[in-house]
């Protein structure tokens, strides 16, 4: 299947004659430049491609060039050079007629300050998609009311946009977006303009929408936090070009550039990053038929005071610590001494870090890492914890309630995140 | 009396525009009849139709309109401002003057709206038109009715024509800006769920600046009815007419009647247009009253 949306060395220049500003950057001329002529250049060769089913977010700070990327991919603006293409179909070249067609069928838009049609109730506006390519009134009202059910808004269909809260009007965007049945969505800061925790909302709604419904989603943001939540890919964009695309993980972990690299430095990585980001492989792990003299000679190698043991199919069977083995290799036991009190605390792969602070404090005991199948990936020792959330170094000992504003040198956990030649400026 | 007399030659600018409109009046003479066969017939018939019921029957009907479109206080003002003007002997040529400016205002409003459209849409359009437009306001009014008499001689036909030209200006600029106003999301929003231009203009730019042009059309009646007084110069039957006839003879008591049926005339179409362009905002009118009732009662 050839990608939903693919962007090869687009260009968008306004002013006049735009032809010559994008000769002029492919020369080597700068955007600065070219403004002290009158052109804006807005986006700057940007290729990428996005791929049926997958969340790819643009992510920029304002005045950036995403809505105008966004808008090339429907053809609201013609791209000044490059070439875009839905599927396997080239927008330039299509008659005025047929871009209509593409975004009546393929691709529909949600934006940021919801652009509902307020003299319209929520439902013909939800339909408005529909109406648009001549759809009959039954289908079309049959359609809006099930699209306006799947984003939690059943029953508001009679009422006019201007009695629903923001976040309620987003929906109906969204719902209209989604009636429209196309396979392609457009977010341009759809989520922007709503409060924090209504937006939090809206991101999981999104998340498991698109899940169940199997969407290509283009989503803009410029808000990190945002873009690592629900994007499977990033494209991080500066001054019209983008300079670093991939899943947050990587952008996280090796910034392309400088610019890359600073920006990471706002993100609240207890929430971005999961356990697995983290762990860490102990060298040794004891079987389950092993004694307490093979778990006692493991331990003086591995240098912890603590040993994990598993089960024969990898599945976490219990921690045993220092003291205790060498209690009983002491007494000539020749059972494990499992310790009552000190349970074992098993985190899935994927819980963010911000979720692991509460069963690390109430645990002795190192947090097991397990994947999906519940099979031991890792460990994590609660000093790792904290460095990884950037704490422990405040100058009055603060140390859990920073968590959420890690600081430049906090991240020596994550090697490649850390830039002191950054960490000045902050 | 100008010192520079003989360093700047004298240009007969005058002179050429009565050249022009001989010429047109030479060349578009069945253009003229048509128009004034239109007028006559849309007029006179109009005006009868609204003479047809006796003054305390319309009366009723005129305060039941306002009552329905603004304020039931709007409906007995009315009542009295309108008997007022029949103890006056005003009545009659009150509604000459209403039928001149309702049928000017619509023909007005059906030049200006498709004008102010086409120039909202098109920029070069908009160059064009609006330097053509304040040239058509600023001009003085009396002006109008030169040209309008030499192509129809005096009586009702050059009343209408200069009115509806002197009224159309602020009809071509308010739709425009009406247009133009809307915001440009929206319209984007159109554009990408796939609507074509007359999708847009009928299902969201028009709808969105009703209002505006609503306002609009509220100026053009205003006008229409100042210069509907002017045309009263040129033989135009009506209460301008009768002005004119006072300012001739210095008749201050006629002046004084005929200038106060004009008046109650103006606030009438002004407040109810006004109230038709914006029905949200009267909440206490018959027909919001009656909207309410009916969503409120189990459908
Ligand atoms: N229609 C336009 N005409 C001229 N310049 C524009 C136009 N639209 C956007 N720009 C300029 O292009 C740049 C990128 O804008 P935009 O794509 O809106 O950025 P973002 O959405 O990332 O904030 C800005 O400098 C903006 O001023
Ligand atoms: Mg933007």
């Amino acid at each position: 299947m050839p990608p939903a949306i693919t962007a090869d060395g687009l260009y968008k220049v306004f002013g006049r004659r735009p032809a010559r500003g994008v000769e002029a950057l492919r020369q080597g001329r700068t955007r600065d430049e070219l403004r002290d002529e009158g052109l804006t250049a807005a986006v700057i060769d940007a290729s990428f491609s996005v791929e049926p089913g997958e969340n790819f977010v643009v992510m920029g700070l304002s005045g950036s060039g995403k809505s105008t990327l966004i808008r090339m991919v429907n053809g609201l603006l013609p791209a000044s050079a490059g070439e875009l293409r839905i599927g396997d179909d080239v927008l330039s070249s299509m008659s005025p007629g047929k871009v209509r067609e593409v975004r009546r069928k393929r691709v529909s838009m949600v934006f940021q300050h919801f652009a509902l049609l307020p003299h319209r109730t929520v439902g013909e506006n939800a339909a408005y998609g529909l109406e648009v390519s001549g759809l009959n009134r039954a289908d079309r009202e049959k359609r809006a009311t099930e699209a306006l059910e799947m984003v939690g808004l059943k029953g508001w269909g009679g009422y006019r946009p201007s009695a629903l809260s923001g976040g309620m009007q987003q929906r109906v965007g969204l719902a209209r977006a989604l009636a429209a049945g196309t396979d392609i969505m457009l977010m341009d800061e759809a989520f922007s303009a709503l409060d924090p925790l209504i937006r939090r909302d809206m991101q999981d709604q999104l998340i498991e929408l698109q899940q169940k419904l199997d969407k290509t989603i283009l989503f803009i943001t410029h808000d990190l936090n945002e873009a690592m939540r629900i994007g499977d890919r990033i494209a991080m964009m500066r001054d019209g070009r983008i300079e670093q695309i991939g899943t947050s993980d990587e952008i996280l972990n090796e910034p392309a550039n400088d610019y890359v690299a600073r920006f990471i430095q706002d993100v609240d990585r207890s929430r971005v990053m999961t356990a697995q980001n983290i762990l860490e492989r102990p060298s040794e792990t004891l079987g389950e038929d092993h004694g307490p003299r093979t778990a006692h000679r493991m331990l003086r190698e591995t240098q912890n005071p603590w040993l994990v043991a598993l089960h024969r199919d990898r599945t976490p069977l219990g921690v045993l610590w220092e003291e205790d083995v060498a209690e009983a290799v002491r007494t000539g036991r020749d059972e494990l001494p499992w310790v009552p009190g000190r349970e074992m605390p098993v985190v899935s792969y994927d819980t963010p870090i911000a979720d692991l602070f509460a069963p690390s404090a109430h645990h002795l005991n190192p947090l097991i890492v397990v994947d999906e199948d519940g099979k031991f990936l890792g460990v994590i020792p609660r000093v790792t914890l904290l460095t990884a959330a950037g704490t422990g170094h405040g100058e009055n000992g603060d140390t859990v309630t920073t968590v959420g504003a890690p600081d430049a040198a906090g991240g020596d956990a994550l090697p490649g995140t850390t830039h002191d030649t950054l960490g000045g400026d902050r | 009396m100008n010192p520079d007399d003989g360093l700047v030659p004298r240009i007969p600018v005058g002179e050429w525009a009565e050249t022009g409109i001989d010429w047109l009046k030479a060349n578009l003479a069945w253009l003229f009849d048509a128009f004034r066969w239109l007028m006559e017939f849309l007029v006179g018939n109009f005006t009868e139709a609204l003479l047809f019921l006796p003054a305390l029957v319309m009366i009723p009907l005129l305060a039941l309109l306002a009552w329905a479109v603004r304020s039931w206080r709007m409906g007995i003002g009315t009542l009295v401002m309108m008997i007022v003007v029949v103890a006056m002997d005003q009545w009659t040529p009150m509604l000459q003057t209403m039928a001149l400016v309702i049928v000017a205002t619509l023909f007005a409003v059906i030049i200006a709206v498709p004008l102010g459209i086409l120039a909202a849409m098109n920029s070069t359009v908009s160059a064009i038109v609006k330097p053509i437009m304040d040239f058509m306001q600023t001009m003085p009014a009396f002006v109008y009715l030169i040209p309008a008499v030499t192509f129809f001689s005096i009586g009702l036909v050059p009343g209408m024509f200069s009115t509806i030209i002197f009224a159309l200006p602020p009809g071509v600029r308010m739709t425009e800006l009406g247009i133009r106003q809307v915001d440009s999301e929206t319209v984007e929003a159109g554009e990408s769920f796939g609507a074509n231009r007359g999708q847009i203009l009928r299902g969201i730019q028009l709808p969105l600046a009703i209002p505006t042009i609503m306002a609009g059309v509220n100026q053009v009646i205003m006008l229409a009815l100042s210069m509907a007084v002017i045309a009263g110069m040129a033989g135009t039957e009506g209460s301008g007419k009768l002005v004119v006839q006072a300012i001739s003879t210095l008749d201050l008591p006629l002046g004084v009647e005929a200038g106060l049926g004009v008046v109650v005339l103006a606030v009438f179409l002004d407040r109810v247009t006004a109230a038709l362009g914006d029905p949200g905002d009267y909440k206490s009118s018959l027909l919001a009253v009656l909207r309410r009732r009916r969503t409120a009662s189990p459908a």
